[in-house]
């Protein structure tokens, strides 16, 4: 389960997250939905502290921890608690597929490395990239190389994998594979939470989708209710825009 | 102009092959120690450590802005006037002193310039399935810095080759010591000098074609 009080984070003066409250059952897909700039994608990364929040509480699991009074440690386990799927992916350009997915069992949880390899074969099994072990990042197309960066995030076994616009910088031509392998996770009840302006994907797949603008949540409840029935006017405004540039309509 | 001496020259290349390995092992020596501090200068430098990171500026300056030679100068002569029990210091171990100090201030630079370079997002990633800085630093960034650097450390390692002939000035008797020697025995400067510098050349060229075949080995990671 996890669990965010008043998460806020200012930047400078201009206040990114404005006390964010928000609690997220295990198995539950949430989709993140809003304006560019208003503070989805900073959401995410205040989770894993790769942004520092201003304050709040987070509480991933049996860990809380008041981002105030967060120590070295705290961090570390909250980030070992979460995964991260990066826009850009971020593969570690000097390892192959099979070392990305792996890195974190040999690495940070010391499992040999026969044992963790295994794994991190299991995992590119899964992810229907068996053939591409021993192939690295600059040799793989897109859609590959963000599959890799999910199959990096499952491995850690985390509680939930946050995903920060995994198709966007992505040729339309790979979207289909990358939000393939996601409504497939989704099914297997991993935690997870989803920043996307892929509106289909939100419909089919989500349990709640959550509207932020302004750095506040504005409207949430399930696709079928903020889809077809927003309350908010903000909400309706923006479903009105993105779905005259989507298809879904 | 006299004919060259080849049979002098001749019998010349096994006598100064003997001391061809001091060159190398001065050589060796620092710039092991140099790569070691050049790192963790080049670390410092870029956490910007407080403290450190100032003192660390403060060192690469003062070395890349003085002669190599004041500063072996400095280190065999000056350092045991100020303090008595430095005399133990020999002329090599003044050498590599210097050879390290001086180099590891250049390479910390190309070091530290190799790790800005490597993009940042792979940090988050690292971040993010929960590796400590150091872990950071040993599995993901250096590993990719070391290619980039790669072929400027190569030209420092062959420029501090070349420059531990400076050592015969500290009385070692290196290959540059040892021609200077038979040279003056036998004033034939010009054959004894050759020798020399034939053997430098040769070593140099051994490392540069051991850097393009590492170079091809690095890049394997980064080819489509």
């Amino acid at each position: 389960m996890i669990e965010l009080k008043s998460l806020s984070k200012h930047f400078g003066k201009s206040v990114v997250l404005d006390g964010i409250n928000l609690t997220i059952e295990k198995g539950e897909i949430i989709v993140i939905i809003g304006p560019s700039g208003t503070g989805k994608s900073t959401l995410l990364r205040c989770i894993n502290f790769l942004e520092h929040p201003t304050a709040g509480e987070i509480t991933v699991g049996d860990l809380t921890v008041d981002v105030n009074r967060a120590s070295r440690a705290d961090i570390l386990s909250l980030r070992r608690r979460t995964a991260f799927v990066f826009q850009n992916y971020a593969l570690f350009a000097n390892k192959t597929a099979l070392e990305n997915v792996a890195e974190r069992l040999v690495v940070v949880d010391k499992w040999p490395k026969e044992k963790a390899y295994q794994r991190a074969r299991e995992i590119l099994e899964r992810i229907g990239l068996a053939d591409k072990a021993d192939a690295y990042p600059a040799s793989m197309s897109g859609g590959q190389q963000q599959r890799v960066g999910i199959g990096r995030a499952m491995a850690t076994g985390a509680e939930v994998i946050l995903f920060d616009e995994p198709t966007s910088s992505l040729d339309p031509e790979w979207v289909e594979e990358v939000l393939g392998l996601m409504q497939q996770l989704a099914s297997e009840r991993q935690t997870m939470m989803v920043v996307t302006h892929e509106m289909s994907f939100a419909r089919d797949v989500a349990d709640r989708v959550i509207f932020i603008d302004g750095g506040r949540i504005v409207e949430q409840g399930p696709p079928s209710e903020i889809f077809s029935n927003p309350q908010d006017p903000r909400t309706q405004d923006f479903l009105k825009k993105i779905l005259a540039t989507n298809s879904v309509g | 102009m006299d004919v060259l001496n080849v049979e002098y020259m001749l019998g010349l290349v096994p006598v100064l092959l003997g001391y061809l390995p001091l060159t190398l092992q001065l050589a060796g020596v620092a710039m092991v120690m140099a790569l070691i501090l050049a790192c963790v200068f080049a670390v410092v430098r870029v956490l910007g450590i407080p403290v450190l990171n100032q003192l660390t500026i403060v060192f690469i300056s003062f070395f890349r802005g003085t002669p190599l030679l004041v500063q072996l100068f400095l280190f065999y002569y000056g350092l045991p006037q100020l303090f008595s029990v430095l005399t133990v210091i020999d002329g090599v171990t003044a050498t590599i002193m210097g050879l390290t100090l001086h180099f590891s201030a250049y390479m910390a630079e190309s070091i530290r310039a190799a790790i800005i370079g490597v993009d940042r997002s792979q940090t988050e990633a690292a971040l993010s399935i929960g590796m400590t800085n150091s872990q950071l630093m040993r599995r993901i960034i250096l590993p990719q810095a070391t290619r980039v650097a790669l072929p400027t450390l190569m030209n420092y390692f062959i420029d501090m080759i070349k420059a531990t002939s400076l050592a015969f000035t500290l009385g070692v008797t290196e290959l540059m010591g040892a021609t200077q020697k038979e040279a003056s025995g036998s004033f034939l400067y010009f054959e004894a000098f050759i020798v020399a510098a034939v053997m430098y050349w040769i070593v140099v060229e051994i490392l540069s074609q051991l850097q393009k075949y590492l170079e091809i080995r690095l890049n394997k990671a980064y080819s489509r």
